[in-house]
């Protein structure tokens, strides 16, 4: 009796509290638009600076000082902006070999990204070299799939993140590629891949599910697709359920615009990836509107692409 | 009183929230280009500067002469630049395996994919090395007994201009071995040869699959571009050449 009576007071007391404070008007029936952002780059692999003019195939293209103009440009528009990369931030110029990525993760802390996965080529100084230039990074460095137990990276990488802006939660999680034959065990030393598919099972069920994400995005350095049975872009969301937009790497592929597939229970997935180096930024707008009673199935969105 | 109003009611609004299901209403892509058009962020190049200065001045040090460009694409079968540097690798890594093991190298192999830019006409710099060989890849020895040695010319029978040094291949009108020779003489059964090439091949890269499970491997520490600024720096001239150490009749 004691605790009805209480029950009812405290619900009387929160009506007049909505009813005398109107600010909180706002979380009612009218119905509010949030938009998010997500700005991705893949594999810019130490392309600090723009390729020179003489270039035969990207002259002029690309460069962090232009890419950060850019983001700040997208940044004053809306400021709920999620700023990710797909791995392979390591080596392609001598500002890798010089200085072993230092400029590259000082580079993307000062951009403000906020979260990378591990790409083949972050192994290229091995794992004590990544392990080095990780006080460098201010952005999350996420992996779910490669076990880092026994080796000096150990606890210096998340298997996923949960990013809250504007109200929206995002799961973020990282899947990297297959190490034998393109790594050496020199370099990974005891670091233990994990099956991509498996691992992003887990990763959907705890976002999606146990922490109710509204976004889940995965950055993949997988690679888009093959003409040989191997784990790609394409059969991670062909063959899952719960990712809305997975980030590809590894494939240097210069998608002319963001792939919609359809997952394993037929709803929509995307998938993106900007080339290489530098040279592209991709955009991904999420419009989300809140308080509206009836629920809609995620392809029930428009996608424009 | 009213500060307890105010919690419970952002409770309540938070609690709404959640109930209250985000519903995704629209989704769209683009991709942006990164071009001259966009102004440069000060912030980036004032932090850049004084590492570009650093690295522009040490690749730009001159170490040798090429008087003529060569490219990899000059093949098949073998290439001048392809030649120089499996060259180079044996010229600089046999000293140092020698004195480490007391045995000499019988042959390198490297792979065509992993010359990664044209030896240009001019002035060969630091930067010339650092534009054939950007990775990181270093030189290990490994001991082949004499039937992986024979899997290794099979392998190279595709034709494929991967660089080879100290040994001779020739193939017949139909692709067939006619000639095999390591260190000028033929493959013995019940030896062992010294095969030079980089890690990344040694991990079976490129499908190399001979060189799993070695007799015994030497790694010498010894990246494949140090290598070649260590060849250039020795030369006055570098003028490679095509030949017949592989070559179809």
């Amino acid at each position: 009796m004691m605790e009805r009576r209480s029950f009812l007071k405290q619900t009387s007391i929160a009506t007049a509290a909505f009813s005398v404070l109107p600010a909180f008007e706002t979380f009612g029936a009218s119905s509010e638009t949030k938009k998010i952002t997500i700005l991705h780059t893949n594999d810019v692999h130490s392309h600090i600076e723009p390729f020179p003019a003489s270039d035969a195939s990207y002259a002029n293209q690309g460069g962090a000082a232009r890419r950060l103009s850019l983001i700040n440009r997208i940044r004053q528009e809306n400021s709920n902006v999620l700023l990710l990369d797909a791995g392979d931030i390591f080596q392609g110029t001598p500002y890798f070999n010089f200085y072993g990525g230092e400029l590259e993760f000082k580079l993307m802390s000062m951009m403000s990204y906020d979260a990378a996965t591990i790409g083949n080529h972050d192994f290229d100084n091995g794992v004590e070299g990544l392990a080095k230039q990780m006080p460098n990074a201010s952005f999350k460095m996420i992996s779910s799939n490669y076990d880092f137990s026994n080796t000096i990276m150990e606890g210096l990488t998340k298997p996923y993140e949960i990013f809250i802006k504007d109200g929206i939660k995002i799961g973020v999680f990282g899947l990297g590629i297959q190490l034998k034959g393109l790594v050496t065990e020199a370099l990974s030393k005891e670091t233990q891949y994990l099956d991509p598919l498996e691992i992003a099972q887990d990763m959907t069920r705890k976002l999606k599910h146990e922490e109710k994400c509204d976004l889940v995005i995965c950055l993949s350095h997988l690679g888009y697709e093959y003409r040989f049975d191997k784990i790609s872009d394409v059969k991670l969301a062909q063959q899952t359920q719960d990712i809305d937009l997975i980030i590809g790497g590894h494939t240097h592929t210069f998608l002319p615009k963001p792939v919609v597939l359809k997952n394993k229970i037929g709803r929509d997935v995307l998938v993106n990836q900007v080339g290489w180096a530098g040279i592209n930024l991709g955009r991904i707008d999420f419009e989300f509107s809140t308080a509206s009673k009836e629920s809609k199935p995620v392809d029930a969105a428009v996608i424009t692409v | 009183m009213f500060k307890k109003f105010c919690l419970l009611g952002l409770l309540l609004a938070l609690f709404a929230c959640k109930e209250s299901q985000v519903t995704l209403n629209a989704i769209e892509g683009t991709q942006l280009a990164i071009t001259d058009s966009l102004p440069q962020d000060q912030q980036v190049l004032d932090y850049i500067a004084p590492f570009k200065k650093h690295i522009n001045d040490e690749m730009s040090a001159v170490l040798a002469y090429a008087p003529q460009s060569h490219s990899k694409t000059e093949g098949p079968y073998n290439t001048a630049i392809g030649n120089m540097m499996a060259d180079a690798v044996l010229e600089l890594s046999n000293p140092i395996f020698k004195s480490r093991t007391g045995h000499e190298i019988d042959g390198v192999l490297l792979n065509h994919g992993g010359i990664r830019s044209t030896l240009n006409a001019g002035d060969v710099t630091m930067r010339t090395a650092y534009d054939i060989m950007p990775f990181e890849n270093s030189i290990i020895v490994v001991e082949l007994n004499a039937d992986k040695v024979r899997d290794m010319f099979n392998y190279l029978k595709s034709g494929k201009a991967h660089p080879i040094a100290n040994m001779q291949l020739i193939l017949g009108e139909d692709d067939s071995i006619v000639k095999t020779l390591v260190n000028g003489k033929p493959i013995e059964d019940g030896k062992t040869y010294f095969i030079a090439t980089n890690d990344y091949l040694r991990q079976g890269g490129d499908g190399m699959v001979f060189f799993e499970d070695p007799v015994s491997e030497t790694v010498l520490n010894y990246k494949v571009r140090s290598v070649l600024i260590d060849y250039f720096k020795e030369k006055d001239t570098i003028a490679p050449v095509r030949d017949n150490r592989f070559i179809k009749e």
